[in-house]
């Protein structure tokens, strides 16, 4: 009896050692060496219209609140950051339309910043004559040229643009269509509507942001918050082009990519994976126009024969910036294959569409955004059971294995009695 | 007699093992007790350029009515996540109701079912603040590939304004964000395990064209110290997914059953020689 009791004890000892040894175990990925980044540009486009001279912030002129905001701005722009600043109507202040709306001129250039130079140019506006806003944004996309960094428009203005037919809606489209990580974010001085319609419409465009001002502070800290926005690292995708069939698609490896994506039309991709491999793939499509209330996104995953193999897809309604939907495809591993078959990629084809619709009315061209993020990771998994390793759970459970071991206990208590007894008579 | 020695010692050595295994699930990833620590002061504006978040910690971020505000936040296997945001509505006087939203994606973009909380909340003209809050289910270790079943990854949170007049758009307001999670214990344990958690970039072998391509944004992005969602997982790493309280029930119940069956055995002996076998055999 004292041995069972031994035997009991050790057992359990046994299992508790286990239990113990099986906590959990941590695995942090070690960081990686820093790349060289190329420095991020912003460059501020202030109005300097007549308008500005109304005196309506906080008392004082809209002019001298933009001076004022832009001066502390100017004292903690990060270091990293290279500045510009541009003007729109600061120089000619004449009736002539024509030459008015040309008047937008480059007051600081783009590039590491000298505080002193800067707030000196900034001190010589004076508010003057007309808002081209169109070409103020050309002209700026212009001067952020070069390089592989985000870029950032912040464009400071309390009216309209005075331009028309140049809407700077669709420049500012145009702009972000050309695939240069190009955000431009407005900020309207005590906007009226139609000014408020223009802003937000250049920022939706290019996934900017939209801001009403109504005071000094927050004209100075919403600008403080973009510049030192533009100074956070942010992976820069890389532009592709889908193909309408699987066939002339573009083969991408893992990555952020960006394209376009035009109303009433899918886009293939092909991406390579091999047995025990898994795909990951996230898409998203930017509303960066009115577009109709209801709207959604397919990704399919599909072998090159056409079958499909997974799809992720959602719908919505409403206001949006973007919509998305992601897969995933693990690769089983193959058991039965030997050397290069064994490792043969298979080619993914993954097919993107949305349902967007554009009201009457409004451009389509050129196509909205895509996102498109693919990622292909190491060794699929598959569940035998349902169950964490098939292991039992709960007081059912535990009363079940009780009874067992009663009734197996008993049996075989009987067992060794019938045992002992005809061994006994023989 | 004997018989209720063993049934004593079983009941023991199940308590023992039964205290036991809550000490090794309260060890288990598990939410972080602290109260509500101070968070990053900004949130981001895409997918890209989330904000992440820790789990316990409190965002804060000021925007314009009208913005996407983005963080990411990690969330292991076994953990049941819920994300509370509050806005603080702009002062001025605006001109109607406003509808907030709070959206929860997970790692591949899709977009998660909150279990419950009001996700979605209309604002009065009149109000100061709404306060949205989003519960997701149990994210398990493993699913099917056609499942949309949430996972362990980073989760994606986005705050915007779904409807409102458009003279009110542009108006500063003030958001907070802050996420937490519960451990849910071996229930949800399931078999089966993900190669990688579900984190943008996992994948750390980039395109050949580009440096700035890269997938990696752990490498610069943490470097800066600032806004890397590939940077962001749970304080003391991912889970391994091996362990779950299952092992603690299994073991405490091939304990009880091997005493069940001692006792079983015990029982048949009865308490000492049978009466009818003669004193001299």
């Amino acid at each position: 009896m004292i041995t069972r009791k031994r035997l009991a004890a050790g057992v359990c000892g046994l299992l508790a050692t286990l239990a113990v040894g099986l906590l959990p175990t941590s695995a942090a990925a070690a960081g990686e060496p820093d790349a060289k980044k190329p420095s991020p540009k912003v460059e501020l486009v202030l109005d300097v219209s007549g308008s500005m001279r109304a005196r309506d912030i906080d008392g004082q002129s809209r002019m001298s609140a933009a001076k004022q905001a832009f001066n502390e701005v100017l004292d903690a722009v990060p270091g990293e950051v290279q500045l510009g600043i541009r003007t729109l109507g600061a120089n000619y202040p004449g009736p002539d339309r024509q030459t008015g709306c040309k008047d937008t001129r480059q007051l600081y250039p783009v590039g590491p910043l000298d505080r002193t130079e800067a707030k000196t140019a900034v001190a010589t506006l004076a508010p003057t004559g007309w808002t081209p806003i169109g070409p103020a944004l050309l002209g700026a996309a212009d001067d952020l040229k070069g390089g592989d960094a985000t870029r950032r428009i912040v464009l400071i203005t309390d009216g309209e643009d005075t331009c028309a037919p140049l809407d700077p809606c669709e420049v500012a489209r145009e702009i972000a269509a050309k695939g240069i990580h190009l955000t431009v974010d407005t900020l309207g001085l005590l906007p009226d509507a139609k000014t408020r319609k223009q802003l937000s419409c250049i920022a939706e465009a290019t996934g900017g942001t939209y801001t009403s001002v109504q005071h000094t502070s927050e004209l100075r800290d919403r600008v403080h918050q973009l510049v030192d926005r533009a100074a956070d690292p942010v992976v820069t995708p890389v532009a592709t082009q889908g193909a309408d069939q699987c066939a002339k698609a573009p083969v991408l490896k893992p990555g952020l990519y960006t394209d376009r994506e035009k109303f009433a039309e899918h886009r293939w991709y092909r991406v390579d994976v091999r047995p025990g491999q898994e795909l990951r793939a996230a898409a998203s499509i930017g509303a960066d126009r009115a577009v109709n209330n209801d709207y959604g996104v397919l990704l399919r995953a599909s072998t090159v024969h056409g079958r499909e193999i997974v799809r992720g897809s959602e719908a919505g309604d409403g206001r949006t910036d973007v919509i998305s939907s992601g897969l995933r495809y693990p690769k089983a591993p193959l058991k039965n294959a030997d050397g290069a078959a064994k490792d043969a990629p298979e080619t993914v084809c993954l097919q993107l569409s949305h349902s967007f619709a554009a009201p009457a009315g409004v451009k389509t061209e050129p196509g909205l955004p895509v996102e498109l993020a693919i990622d292909v990771v190491d060794g699929p998994s598959d569940a035998s059971d349902v169950a964490s390793f098939g292991l039992g759970r709960g007081w059912w459970f535990l009363g079940a294995l009780v009874l067992v071991g009663l009734v197996a206990g008993l049996l075989w208590g009987w067992l060794s009695r019938w045992r002992v007894a005809v061994w006994r008579t023989n | 007699m004997r018989t209720r020695t063993f049934v004593t010692a079983a009941l023991l050595a199940g308590a023992a093992l039964c205290g036991s295994a809550g000490a090794a699930v309260a060890d288990s990833p598990s939410p972080s007790a602290s109260a509500s620590a101070a968070g990053p002061t900004e949130a981001g504006t895409s997918f890209r350029t989330a904000t992440p978040v820790q789990p316990g910690q409190r965002a804060t971020a000021g925007a314009s009515t009208g913005d996407y505000l983005y963080w990411a936040v990690p969330v292991d296997a076994g953990q049941r996540a819920t994300m509370k945001a509050k806005v603080t509505l702009p002062k001025a006087a605006r001109h109607g109701a406003a509808t907030w939203q709070l959206d929860v994606y997970d790692g591949l973009r899709r977009r998660q079912a909150c279990t419950y909380g009001a996700q979605t909340r209309a604002a009065a003209a009149d109000a100061a603040s709404v306060e949205l809050s989003c519960t997701l289910r149990t994210a398990r270790s493993w699913a099917e590939q056609s499942s949309n079943d949430p996972l362990p990854g980073t989760y994606f949170v986005r705050l915007t304004v779904t409807d409102l007049p458009q003279d009110d758009l542009g108006l500063p307001v003030h958001a907070e964000f802050e996420p937490t999670v519960a451990g849910t214990g071996g229930a949800y344990a399931v078999d089966g395990k993900l190669a990688a958690p579900l984190v943008p970039g996992a994948a750390a072998a980039g395109p050949k064209d580009g440096e700035s391509a890269s997938p990696e944004p752990s490498a610069s992005a943490s470097a800066a110290g600032k806004r890397s969602v590939a940077a962001s997982e749970p304080e003391g790493g991912w889970s391994s997914g091996r362990w779950s309280d299952r092992w603690v029930w299994t073991a405490v119940g091939g304990v009880l059953a091997a005493l069940a069956g001692i006792g079983g055995y015990a029982m048949t002996r009865g308490s000492g020689r049978p009466s009818r076998v003669p004193p001299n055999v």
